[in-house]
């Protein structure tokens, strides 16, 4: 349907670049009683994607809620950009999405077609990613959001966490950077359509292939690159295996016209949030420019999966997903979380 | 000249989008102040006027208050939306082919595409620099022909420069040879070197 909706206009932020940073949430939920269980294998303390539950030799409960504010004019379109991405952090887990519920925050401004056409969105990409919607919570605000909680299911042996890097692995990301800066130019009216238009694309393409072909690898660490940016979510993925990535700039796939934009100051807040979080765990090797560094450090709305996968096994996953690159490897720790080198 | 503007209580990219604009406003070199209320906005204004080429420095003025300073130099601002690369290269001399191959814009619905291209066109009449070439082929050719309002913005563009090309064998096919309203019929040869000799294409 044809709606003049500027959704975007009603919301401060765009996309994943509304989260809050990775180390104001660690002193937030710095010292709560909690309780423990040993079947809770990934939990708060773990900075994974989602928590996961074992219920028996066969069954891993996997467990994740993501929801934001518009990142894109069109109502339908951004109702599969936010399902993609709420729904990519069971993939990134290794599981199988199965259930989902909707949260939904709707203004005053906003007309019912416009939300009718966000949960259409919602429903269209959770039924591709073979997910029942089954409820959800729906309030009003001063601020449109929307997003899916999400339950999922593995094998415990299919799991794949954030914090099980090993020395020799090879790294792997399947999504371009560069979609927080670009939306941010959109914003400003500095994008060209065609050039959104492939971007928007990118963000409602589901993680799904990406996970399956990585199970039939020997994968040992994954998450997926959202809001803390590929070096907020390296930089933990790190210092959960206690390892250390080298990242190859020459070969991460980015969007060029990030670039440009980056030098003309079109940068999320969320990127110097995800650099004062991450570039004191970070060495530079050689020269990398400012703006591919706001590159490396853009949040990502939907983003591509980082996988860490057994170097023998490497290129033939990479083969195996449309858009993938090898960006690096991994070593034993090093003084550094993150080595960049030009 | 001495400008400031007040962006206070806005997010990025609005500091970047009315300090460009002020940039663009100043006939001679001065200095623009911009007020703003959050870290972001005063890197992000530092990236812009170091973009430039200008000399900037910023000052806290509050908890919650910034003060940035650009020293402006007249006519230098850089253009916008233009590929990294192109920036840096000397304008060949195609200058910026538009290249109009349908009368919609964009995939998706007709009617919704059609209105877009029309105000890509129209948008294009206000623009700073004008293209050196529109080119129209298959279904564009209705854009020089029987659509009056892509038509008289084509005109528009014509009268101040623009060379506006329709692909004969588009004209043909359509029958719409007879009522070219604007601009030159083409042919393969010309659109084809209009392209290759262009320092920038732009296919909306």
């Amino acid at each position: 349907m044809e709606t003049n909706a500027r959704l975007t206009r009603l919301a401060s932020c765009a996309g994943c670049g509304a989260k809050v940073g990775a180390g104001t949430l660690a002193s937030l939920l710095g010292d709560f009683r909690t309780r423990t269980d040993p079947k809770l294998i990934v939990g708060f303390d773990k900075s994974d994607d989602a928590s996961v539950y074992v219920v028996n030799d066969e069954t891993a409960l996997i467990q994740t809620v993501d929801f934001f504010p518009p990142i894109v004019d069109d109502p339908y379109l951004f109702g599969q950009i936010a399902a993609a991405n709420a729904i990519s952090d069971v993939y990134a887990m290794g599981g199988e999405p199965k259930l989902a519920l909707n949260v939904m925050c709707v203004t005053e401004a906003m007309e019912e077609a416009w939300i009718r056409e966000i949960l259409r969105g919602g429903y269209d990409k959770a039924y591709e990613a073979g997910v029942i919607i089954s409820g959800g919570h729906t309030i009003r605000g001063s601020e449109p959001l929307y997003g899916l909680a999400v339950t999922g299911f593995a094998r415990p042996d299919q799991i794949r966490r954030n914090d099980a890097a090993r020395p020799g692995d090879a790294l792997i990301l399947t999504k371009p950077l560069g979609v927080g800066i670009l939306a941010t130019a959109a914003k400003a009216e500095l994008a060209g359509a065609s050039l959104m238009d492939k971007i928007y694309r990118q963000m409602a393409t589901l993680n799904r292939d990406a996970s399956r072909a990585m199970q039939r690898y020997r994968v040992h660490g994954c998450t997926d690159v959202t809001g803390f940016g590929l070096m907020g979510h390296g930089c933990e993925m790190a210092q959960g295996s206690g390892c250390t990535l080298h990242i190859q700039v020459g070969k991460v796939p980015f969007h060029p016209e990030a670039l440009e934009m980056a030098d003309m100051g079109l940068v999320p807040a969320g990127a110097y949030r995800n650099r004062d979080f991450a570039e004191g765990s970070t060495r530079i090797r050689g020269s990398v420019s400012r703006a591919m560094q706001d590159i490396l450090y853009d949040p990502q709305t939907s983003g591509g999966l980082l996988i860490a996968v057994d170097e023998r096994d490497a290129d033939a996953l990479r083969k195996e997903i449309p858009g993938a690159a090898i960006i690096g490897y991994v070593t034993e720790r090093e003084e550094w979380s993150i080595v960049l080198e030009a | 000249m001495e400008r400031t503007i007040d962006c206070m209580g806005m997010a990025c990219p609005l500091p970047v989008i009315n300090a460009k604009k002020a940039i663009e406003a100043f006939t001679e070199d001065g200095t623009l102040y911009i007020k703003v209320d959050n870290e972001t906005a005063v890197q992000n204004l530092t990236r812009l006027g170091e973009h430039n080429g200008f000399v900037v420095s910023s000052t806290r003025d509050g908890e919650k208050a910034f003060t940035v300073t650009m020293a402006v130099v007249a006519g230098v601002a850089k253009a916008a939306a233009v590929p990294a690369g192109a920036l840096s290269c000397q304008t060949p001399a195609g200058g910026k082919v538009v290249v109009l191959s349908a009368d919609t814009m964009g995939t998706g619905d007709e009617k919704l595409g059609k209105k877009l291209m029309k105000a890509f066109i129209f948008a294009l009449t206000s623009q700073d620099e004008i293209p050196a070439k529109v080119i129209c082929y298959n279904t564009g050719a209705r854009l020089t022909t029987v659509d009056a309002d892509t038509v008289r913005d084509l005109k528009i563009l014509e009268a101040a420069g623009t060379t506006v090309m329709t692909c004969g064998t588009c004209l043909d096919f359509y029958g719409l040879k007879e009522q070219l309203q604007v601009g030159i019929i083409s042919n393969m040869y010309d659109i084809v070197e209009a392209q290759m000799t262009a320092a920038l294409v732009i296919r909306p």
